[in-house]
């Protein structure tokens, strides 16, 4: 796929943005990407979960935190720059049965929030009115803030408070003041568990996209595998969308 | 274009390039990316009797040009082998070979009963080497005693095409080759992934749940083409060559070698299609080289 804009948000983040020479098949939210990486030090392609598409454009965005070399290599991308890129892969969110008026909280952390932007637009598209809660280090880590305000209603933590309520996503006010029908969530694992634990007290339905490290992304290589009530499952495959009544994370 | 066909004993192949255990799933895993019935041989994930759920998560590490694996041999078993995953893939047209793994003797024996019974199944991977269990796997193969028990108890209840896949963590692989190939071996593959260890210096653990794992990837490729050369020299029977193929050229290495045919194992995670290139790298090679025959590579280095 081609480069058509490779933004830098902050020094942390970029948003890549690509194009095949052909339409983008059908991609469902929740769904990831692998990359190949082209540099020196790095060996496994990149799973990167799919942020958003922009079907006007025929443009897959992916928002990549910069942690190593090889996100540091796809930070450095340029505008018409060749990547290749297998897709799509894994499960997908589960949308609710057609009910405009089911309350659906997408919670994100740090690079977590990036599959909630699709989610959120493909929520809305379908009838749903999504609000999403999205939790920070500081105000300058918060990203695509004014995309996820044209979808719903959004909440803010950050762990400093420069944005937001301070501190972190579970403890949002808004978990305590509102009643919701289904949570998702996407960000760091510890973030996940507490979300999780939250759902579960508050008997709200609640899917998690796991990150596990990856090696093929199509469920041959057995890495990824995550402990669930079903014995170990392959997050490439059977994920990276589990509920979390499937996984052991709360015992 | 040359005659890409070769034999692995009773075993033609239509070409030399197979997939490794492990890496390829059970082919089904592939065919969105790739006609699998250009293969010459599809190596299937390690089998064992039992169902086992391999070792816990985190198994995996990436290194420089290559990765550690600490899988553990998960697998449902060869029942549902047998029932489940065989009825889907026995109709492809290519060699689908089952690598057979165990904790005792007695459960080599009984899965290699199991798959001897399965029609399309034409030959067996006796792994003696995988470095990720406690028990069995590597401890049969890092010994002459070992490696000649198992390989004598199998060879006595299977009768189709026996390849035993040898481990790099000995001294010397020849012994073991030589082993195995008195004890009834058709064939041998090398090199299984060599044990190593990464840690993670700002948590100060091991990256992996159980500390050491199995090295692949292109990394290890210069010790799989030597021990390959040095079995090669040692016995008769043909020596399959694997370890960090990423292309035709290595795949070529290894052939000049020693090896009759080769497998294709994690650089499939790079490129689900590397291995069609690695088939048509070969004939252009054969072509350019004045080789009619990919056979004919077969230990053609000059030295």
């Amino acid at each position: 796929m081609k480069v058509t804009e490779n933004l830098r948000l902050n020094q942390n983040y970029c948003l890549l943005k690509l194009s095949p020479e052909t339409l983008l098949p059908d991609m469902l939210p929740g769904q990831f990407v692998e990359v190949k990486v082209d540099n020196a030090t790095t060996f496994l392609r990149r799973p990167i979960s799919i942020n958003y598409i922009d079907r006007s454009k025929n443009e897959l965005w992916l928002l990549v935190q910069i942690v190593g070399d090889g996100t540091r290599t796809m930070a450095e991308l340029k505008t018409g720059d060749w990547v290749n890129i297998i897709l799509p892969l894994g499960n997908s969110f589960t949308i609710p049965e057609k009910n405009a008026e089911a309350k659906l909280l997408l919670i994100g952390g740090g690079v977590g929030t990036a599959p909630m932007l699709y989610l959120g637009d493909y929520l809305k598209k379908k009838g749903f009115t999504p609000s999403f809660l999205l939790g920070a280090r500081s105000a300058m880590d918060m990203l695509q803030l004014d995309d996820f305000k044209n979808l719903g209603t959004v909440y803010i933590t950050t762990e400093d408070g420069s944005l937001g309520e301070k501190g972190y996503v579970t403890q949002h006010s808004i978990l305590k003041n509102k009643r919701f029908d289904r949570i998702y969530t996407c960000g760091p694992k510890p973030m996940m568990v507490a979300v999780a634990k939250v759902a579960h007290e508050a008997s709200i339905d609640c899917e998690a996209s796991l990150e596990n490290t990856m090696a093929c992304g199509i469920g041959a290589c057995l890495c990824c595998v995550e402990k669930t009530t079903e014995g170990h499952q392959c997050v490439c495959t059977e994920g990276p969308i589990f509920n979390i009544k499937k996984l052991t994370w709360l015992n | 274009m040359a005659e890409l066909n070769v034999n692995i004993g009773k075993l033609q192949l239509k070409n030399p390039v197979m997939t490794a255990s492990g890496t390829f799933g059970y082919g089904l895993e592939y065919t969105d990316f790739m006609d699998i019935n250009r293969l010459g041989g599809i190596f299937v994930k390690g089998t064992t009797i039992e169902h086992r759920e391999g070792n816990a998560y985190p198994r995996m590490a990436e290194t420089p040009s290559g990765m550690l694996n600490a899988v553990g041999l998960q697998n449902k078993g060869a029942h549902y082998f047998e029932k489940k995953i065989y009825p889907q893939i026995k109709d492809y047209d290519t060699h689908l070979i089952v690598n057979v793994s165990g904790s005792s003797v007695e459960s080599y024996i009984e899965c290699a009963e199991i798959i001897a019974e399965l029609d399309k199944i034409p030959a067996i991977e006796l792994n003696i080497s995988c470095p990720n269990v406690k028990e069995g796997g590597m401890a049969f193969g890092v010994t002459c005693q070992g490696a000649a028990e198992v390989v004598r108890a199998v060879r006595k209840v299977y009768p189709k095409t026996l390849i035993v896949k040898l481990s790099p963590n000995v001294t010397d692989i020849t012994e073991i080759a030589r082993t195995v190939e008195a004890e009834g071996a058709d064939a041998v593959s090398l090199i299984n992934t060599i044990l190593g260890m990464v840690v993670d210096v700002e948590k100060r653990r091991p990256v992996l749940s159980t500390i050491t794992g199995g090295l692949s990837g292109p990394c290890v490729k210069p010790v799989a083409v030597r021990m390959v050369w040095q079995t090669y020299h040692s016995v008769k029977i043909p020596v399959i060559g694997m370890g960090g193929i990423a292309n035709w050229k290595d795949a070529v290495e290894f052939m000049l070698a020693g090896a009759s045919a080769i497998q294709i194992g994690t650089y499939n995670f790079i490129d689900p299609a590397v291995s069609l290139k690695v088939i048509d790298g070969i004939n252009e090679y054969c072509d350019r080289h004045g080789f009619k025959s990919a056979s004919e590579l077969t230990g053609a280095m000059m030295a």
